[in-house]
Order: C-alpha cells, then structure tokens, then sequence
C-alpha cells in the first residue's frame, strides 16, 4: 500500500508519521507543498505541527497552498485522506470537513494522554479494529471543534462523528473532555467517511516505550481495510 | 550623529575607565557606532569580563568531550559516530521584562546555538525559578514564562522533556529562565564558527533585522530599578515559525560542504557574531551594511549593529557556492545575502552607502576585552542549629508528610509540563516528572538521558557546598534512570559581581562544581554567567543551575521511579545521619532557615552511585529514585504516588530520631525497589562495596503506613501533592 505525507512549511510530525506509516508496512513518498502532483496513493496524510506558522488561523493558509487542490481532487474521488491535529485543521479550512478548531476552552496547550471512543465502524479507518475505546496522545492549542446546530445535526444523523473524548471506561462528559470540544468531538469524517480529522495523534503510540500502543492497533487496522 | 563624550559612553553601560581604555586602544575617540560595537563586546554578558579568570579553572576534558567550552555548544561522544550537542543559556533579564517573548527566545535562542553545529535538536529542557508564590507578580510571571518556552518549542516540533521549578523570595524581583537544549549530529560532520580563508563570501540567512534587542546584551548586564517598563523594547520578539525554516534550511545546506564557518546571531546581534568569527579565525571581515535585509526603514547602522533579532544566522561560504545555497533558502522563504567577505585586515570595516562608517581591530573587541579580577569574599560554613529534639513530640508525621508533599517546591507540575509538547519526535522513553527526561537516539537501541537541577539554598548557605551538591544531584538523577553520566552544561545565574558577597558566592560555586565535576569525571563542556540578577540592590540567591547529559546504551534497560509490584522489597541505599539544616523541613516545619547545607562525601557519591548502575544494568532493581529535597519520605511517598502503591515502612533500628531519619537530607543516598528472589545478590554487592543500606519496607497496595505515626491513603497523598500547583495557578 501506498501513502504520501504533505509537508507543509511549519509541519512537525511529518517524520513521526512517516515512521509510523513504514513501521507498519506503507510504502511513503513525503510531497513538498509547493509541488503540484500527488504521486499515486492509497492514503494522503494531513499531518500535525503549524503549518504557514498556524498565522490568520490553524490551517487556513495551508487550505490555500499550491498541493491542496490534488489533495481535494484525491478526497473527492474517494480516495482516502486522513489528517491529524493541525492536519484536521486543514481539513475543516478546504471545506473537506465541517466545523471549526478554536482554542482549548481553558486557554492552554495540553500534550497528555486521552481516551477515544470510536463511533462509527463502518468505514475503511475502524472497520474491524478490536477496541472501542482507544487511549491515545494529544497535543494542540486549537482542538476545540465548534459546528453550527445545524452541521452538527449533519454530523449525526450522517454517522459522521469519529471518535469523542471519554475515559477509559467510555464515559464521555465534561471532565473527559479536555478542550472543550462540542459533543466531545475529538474527530470526524465527511459524509463519505474516506475523510477523516482527528485531533489525536496515533503515530505518537506505535511502541510499549512510548505513551502507549494503541496507535499501532489503528495503524494494523488501516492498513488490514486496505489490502 | 551624536558626538562621543564620556557621558556617552557611560549610557552605553561602559565605565569611565573602559572608555579612556577604548580611547587609548583605538588611539582616537570611536564615532557612535564603533562606541555601540564596543559596548556590546565589552559588556559583561558577552564578554566574560568579571567570570573569565574563574571560569578556566572548570574541569573541561574527558574522553568522551568533541568540544568543550568556547564554541556555541558543547559536543559529546556517545559511540558509533553519533555526537550529543547540548548547552544551557540564560533569559533571565528579557523573561522579568516581558515573561512571554523573553523565555520564548530563551529557547529559540539555545536551539539555535545547537543546530548552528549541525545537530538536530531532540530535547528541550528548562530550570525556572520564580518569586515567593504570595508576591503579586509571580502568577503572571509563571504563567507568562511557561507560555512562551511551550510557544516556542512546541511550535518548532522539538519535545520539552524535563525541567525545574522553584519558588523563592529571592528571585521576587529578578526571576530566573535557564533554557537547555540536546541535538544530536554525526561526529565527522559538526560545524564550528571559526572562519578560515580569505575573500570568503560573508552570508546573512534568517529573518530580516527590525529595531527589537537594541542594547538587548548591555540591558542583561545592569541591574533592574523602578524604571523596567522603558526597557520593554530591549526584549527581543521571537517568531518560532521562521526558526523552524532556519533550522531545515541550515541542516540542508550542512548536507554538503559549502559551509565553512557558521554562527547564530545571539546576544549582540550582527556585532558579535561577525567578530567572533573573525577573532577565532584570526582574520578580518568586511560587512556592508547598505546589504543587509531590514524590516524597517531608515535603519542606521547603529541599529543594524546592536539589533537582536531573532532568528537569524551568519555563514562564510566557500566561493562558489552562493547560487545552491540561495536556492535552498529560497525553498525556505527565508532572507539569504552576500553582505561581505572575510579579509587579511584583521579588523572589522563596515560600510553603508558607499562610506566607511566604523572600522576596529578585532583584537581590541575580543582579547583585548576587559578581564577583572574582582574582589571576593569568602563564605564561612554556617555553624549547625542545635535543634530540640522536644520540640518534634508535638508534630504529626502525618501532617508534617503531607505539608511537605504540597510544598511549591516539591509540589507536582504537572500544570507545567502538560503544557509542552513532550511527546513530538516519536522518542521520548521518560516524560518530565521523573528524575531525568528520556529520549531514544532516533533509529537505534541507545537512549540519552539530561536532567537539570539547582540549590540555591544551600548555594546561598554555604557556596562551596552547593556547588559540589548540585553536580552530584545532577549525576544521581541520571544515574536513578539507569544512564551513565558523561558530561554537564552549566548556567551561572549569580548576583552583582562588583559586591564582594556576590563575587565570592560565584568563585565558590565555581570551586564546588569543578571540585565535583573532577571527581566524577563529569566534565562541564558549555554554559553560560548571568550576573547582575539584581533588584534595587536586593540580589538573587546563587543559583548554578546544572545540565546533566547521560547515555543508557540500551534503552529497554531504563528505569523510571514509581513502584512497581507489590511484594517488593524497598531499600535505602546510603547513609542517613539525619541532616535537618537547610531542608525543606526545617524551613516548612520549624521555620529555621540557618545552618550549614549537608556535607558532600565525593568518595560515597562515586561509589554509591556507580553501584546502584551496575545493580540496574543487572536488572537487579526495578525502580529507584534518588533522595533529594524532603529527605527519605518525601521520595518514597513520590514513588508510591507514581505508581499507586503504598508501603509498609519497617520499625527504625537503633536511636536515630524519626524526624532526622525520614526528613534530613543527608547526600548520595537512593531509594530501591528489589524482588525478593533479588534481595542476596543485591545485598552481596553492597556489602562488597563497603556501602551502608536499610531494608526500609515492603510495597503494600495503596497504603502508606508505619506503626501507629503513618496510615495514609495513597489517594490522600496523591491530592495533596498534585494540588497545590492547579489551584494556584486556577485561582
């Protein structure tokens, strides 16, 4: 399987998911934003860091770089795209997905570990995995995801909530929610669910020496849908 | 342009005698901007003019230093050609002025100096010291302070993996930023600022040069008075984002061999990093200012000299080579020029619009610099208190425990660290909180350990003492996660060096660092002296804050500090004699401040600690953590927190009174935590090594207790120790 990684000026994690994705078995190409084409992939990923410096807004310069349109065309002809943290900031300024990522509720850049519940398993990125509840790592200012009552209306009736921030026995409510995200929304698709933005990152749990190995089990699932 | 008088000179942070000595080098009286360069050179951040005679006493060599004090970072060996690069840095003064651009340059400072030679950077770390948690501007000053060292480094993707913090009413008027940075490089492919050769394009790379940072450098040489809002301006802006393109752009450009000499504009600006490398090189260097890329019109080269803009570097190419190196900083979006060339001159010449507008021998910038011996005075070892033992019947341990776990200086910051990316990079094997940061050397089995630390009480009690302590602290906490510890970076964050008090406190500490630096073959290999941390003639306490650097070779062998399993054998490894003056208890408890900080055994800390590494590369001991701050208790109730254990604390042999026992902070000592089936082979080593050890207790589940004093709910402890920090911060 193949994927590509876009750097961006001001990425950061593009290494980190790069080595994720090879851990794994993808064969990944990393593409330069300047550049116009994609190479052929099996998956585009958005990923994190500060694009463009994250200046005017998280990811909206980036929505306006030279590559973005072959990422659109790639996402609207079905092909899988998947962006994490400042990546699914880009996502939701192409318009790709809903919403928006406003600043954590209390003001402060959070790096710790989180519990996810999947909430839709119908799609090439969970179908499948073994858990429900999946504990990975965040690290973001803006991970606070706000729709209108309207696109959250959307959001759900479509099944287009990915994943929502819980505790480790599924609970999800205010205290486990760590930005403030409406609904403890943590990721979700577009309608056809080839789209996906999350804000954790599961490229920072792929060994029992770092936080913890659940981004493995993501990673295995993916690529298991794929094959 | 204004006429140079003395009174000039003099606003410029000279004395009268530096001036009459500048006059009578130059045989003439510098124009305005030759005075500026020479103010910047001069003055004492850059110069080293009061700490440079101490200084070259530090132990500096070992087998395993590349390169050691004097370029803009220290360089490691750690085998198989990979090369740790590591310094740690001051922003002490900008951080007071404006929290958060002050430490947010603080770390794009160091970084900077660290991919400068090549290296990547793979860690940040940080010791920031703060005013007494009651004083009105410490909240904000805090707040701003961690705020600007995660904007920066979390931006620039580098992980913050450890760091200190401390309270005290010392710093209420002068708070204290050290930032700490590790890169890591091929040993073969390091570069250095020294310039070689002759007609050598002089490059300017980076962010265009604005107004901010004028007098940046002379401004963290004088002490504060009420009048600290007017130098707002003085504090440089920093923009992580253009930092994150330098550093790719440098490290692509490093790929091949254009580069001959490279150097990042720091304190000082365009003025000493132009210098510096012609003074290393013994050559000279013509810069035409007119060619300089500016953000402000109209800039004077005055102000283009002094500016401290960040975000920038200066390189000397090989000839040739301007056109790929252009095109890789094209790629970036970032500033490149040809502003001059290096020459046989041996002075540095500037022109702008086409006229010669300064032109100074580099000798008279740099050997020829001040170099004072200043006046110190000794520090006498403070006499012991005689503490009445009677006075310790109306205490709880329980409570004492409890107050001391919530002490802001021994309080969990988890509030801190949650707020720096720890994690990015993929490497890190030991996030803050622990006894040192971990990180994995990316693609192999080695992992480098660093930690930092620093004792200002007992540096202020007994200088000498401290120093020595600090180092040895610095080395038990590598040591606690199973690295060897290879070589340090030292911040010398000191009072007025013109006060005799001051002055001494600074050549003791320097005399206890080297002293135990030596011993333990601990090289200091970087560092940095930041003098005049001074408010209206109230100093800060001596504070040598010391960045260790250690390397596990495998990184499944390391150790992290909370308990594991329950059945397990605790033992405290090390003597305790109970030494309560200068501890957290004594202050917090007894409210006695006096006497001496305990004594440093140089032979007990060598040899304790370099058994409890051979018990953990012999898997013998599954968790250990060194005693510190808050004597015995303290650590073992943070192990139990750590991993939600409790302890059955055994009944104390012989005479020893329990408070000394459990609260005195008494040197090389560690707690360990042993398997049972272990317990003979651990005991068969100490007792070859002569080293003294109490069996202390067996891992409970979620009780601390010990007889009828100590029944604590893991829970209980657990609140009061991660309390205090959220609530002061949250209310």
């Amino acid at each position: 399987m193949k994927s590509s990684v876009i750097i961006f000026p001001g990425s950061n994690c593009d290494r980190d998911m790069d080595v994720a994705l090879k851990k794994f078995g993808f064969k990944n190409t990393m593409v330069w934003h300047n550049d116009l084409s994609i190479p052929k992939s099996d998956l585009i990923v958005l990923p994190g860091g500060f694009s463009y410096g994250d200046y005017l807004r998280c990811g909206s310069i980036a929505s306006k770089s030279k590559i973005i349109k072959s990422v659109i065309d790639f996402a609207n002809s079905g092909g899988l795209v998947l962006g994490i943290c400042n990546g699914f900031q880009i996502l939701t300024e192409t318009g790709l997905l809903p919403g928006i990522l406003q600043q954590n509720k209390y003001l402060n850049f959070i790096c710790k570990n989180v519990f996810v519940k999947i909430k839709n398993k119908k799609n090439k990125y969970f179908k499948g995995i073994k858990k429900d509840i999946l504990e990975l790592h965040i690290a973001h200012n803006e991970g606070n995801f706000f729709c209108t009552k309207n696109e959250l209306k959307i959001l759900e009736d479509n099944d287009q909530i990915a994943v929502t921030y819980c505790n480790s026995e599924g609970l999800e409510n205010e205290e486990n929610n760590p930005n403030g995200a409406i609904k403890n929304i943590a990721g979700i698709f577009n309608k056809n669910n080839n789209v996906l933005g999350m804000m954790p990152h599961p490229e920072r749990m792929i060994d029992q020496y770092l936080s913890g190995e659940d981004g493995s089990l993501f990673f295995e699932n993916l690529l298991g849908n794929l094959r | 342009m204004t006429k140079v008088n003395e009174a000039v000179a003099i606003d410029h942070g000279l004395k009268k005698e530096e001036f009459s000595k500048i006059c009578d080098l130059l045989k003439r009286t510098p124009n305005l901007t030759e005075l500026a360069i020479f103010s910047a050179m001069w003055n004492e951040h850059c110069s080293y003019k009061s700490s440079r005679k101490h200084l070259k006493k530090l132990h500096t060599k070992g087998k395993q230093v590349i390169q050691g004090p004097g370029e803009n970072a220290g360089v490691i060996d750690i085998g198989d050609d990979d090369a740790i690069v590591f310094k740690i840095e001051s922003h002490n003064h900008p951080s007071f002025i404006e929290p958060y651009q002050g430490a947010a340059t603080g770390v794009g400072g160091i970084m900077r100096d660290v991919f400068t030679m090549g290296a990547r950077p793979i860690a940040n770390l940080n010791s920031i010291h703060f005013g007494s948690p009651q004083h009105k501007k410490t909240k904000n000053l805090l707040r701003g302070v961690v705020k600007g060292i995660g904007g920066y480094g979390n931006c620039i993707g580098v992980p913050t993996i450890a760091g200190q913090t401390t309270f005290d009413d010392s710093y209420n008027g002068n708070i204290l930023v050290n930032a700490m940075t590790l890169g890591l490089v091929n040993k073969n492919k390091i570069f250095y600022s020294k310039a070689v050769g002759l007609d050598k394009p002089v490059i300017y790379v980076g962010s265009k040069t604005g107004r901010d940072g004028i007098h940046g450098a002379s401004m963290a040489s004088a002490t504060f008075d009420d009048k600290i809002e007017e130098k707002k301006p003085t504090v440089q802006v920093g923009d992580p984002f253009t930092e994150k393109l330098l550093l790719e752009a440098c490290l692509e450009l490093m790929n091949d061999s254009s580069i001959i000499a490279i150097q990042d504009m720091g304190a000082a600006g365009l003025t000493s990093s132009s210098v510096e490398m012609a003074s290393k090189g013994n050559l000279g260097i013509e810069l035409d200012l007119t060619k300089v890329p500016c953000r402000e019109k109209n800039m004077t080269p005055y102000e283009i000299m002094l500016s401290e803009s960040q975000e920038r570097m200066l390189i000397i190419l090989e000839n040739g080579k301007e056109d790929q190196a252009k095109k890789i900083f094209d790629k970036w979006n970032l500033d490149f020029a040809v502003i001059g060339k290096t020459t046989n001159s041996k002075k540095i010449k500037l022109i702008f619009n086409d006229t010669n507008v300064a032109e100074i021998p580099i000798n008279l910038l740099a050997e020829k610099a001040p170099e004072y011996d200043r006046k110190w005075k000794k520090t006498k070892l403070p006499q012991k208190i005689k503490f009445n033992k009677d006075d310790f019947k109306t205490l709880s341990l329980s409570d004492c425990l409890k107050k001391i776990l919530s002490n802001p200086n021994i309080s969990e910051k988890k509030w801190i660290w949650d707020q720096y990316d720890h994690t990015v990079m993929g490497d890190t094997i030991q996030k803050p909180g622990g006894d040192a940061g971990v990180i994995r050397v990316h693609g192999t089995k080695k992992a480098v350990a660093a930690s930092v630390d620093s004792s200002a009480s007992y540096c202020y009690s007994h200088p000498l003492s401290g120093g020595k302590q600090v180092v040895c602290e610095s080395w038990r906490n590598l040591i606690s996660v199973g690295a060897k510890p290879i070589a340090i970076t030292n911040c010398l964050n000191f009072g007025n060096p013109e006060k005799e008090k001051n002055m001494g406190e600074f050549v003791e500490c320097v005399e206890g660092i080297t002293e135990a630096s030596k011993y333990l073959n601990f090289p200091v290999v970087s560092g940095n002296v930041s003098f005049y941390n001074e408010t209206k003639d109230k100093g800060i306490k001596p504070t040598p804050a010391i960045g260790g650097v250690g390397l596990i070779k495998d990184y499944k062998n390391m150790l992290s500090m909370e308990f594991k399993s329950i059945g397990n054998i605790v033992y405290i490894i090390g003597k305790t004699e109970g030494h309560l003056d200068q501890s957290i208890f004594a202050k917090d408890i007894l409210n006695e401040k006096k006497g001496p900080p305990p004594s440093i055994n140089l032979f007990n800390e060598k040899n304790i600690g370099e058994t409890i590494l051979s018990l953990i590369q012999k898997k013998l001991v599954v968790s250990c953590h060194d005693i510190s701050l808050g004597g015995i208790l303290t650590a073992v109730s943070k192990m139990c927190i750590k991993g939600n254990k409790g302890i059955k604390i055994n009944k104390l042999k012989g005479l020893t009174n329990k408070y000394e026992y459990f609260f005195g902070e008494d040197q090389a000592r560690y707690v360990v935590e042993i398997n049972s089936d272990n317990i003979q082979s651990v005991v068969e080593i100490l007792k070859k090594n002569s080293i003294h050890f109490d069996d202390f207790g067996i891992i409970q589940d979620k009780t601390v207790s010990f007889d009828s004093d100590i029944n604590l709910p893991i829970e209980e402890l657990s609140d009061v120790h991660k309390y205090w920090l959220r609530e002061y911060m949250n209310n």
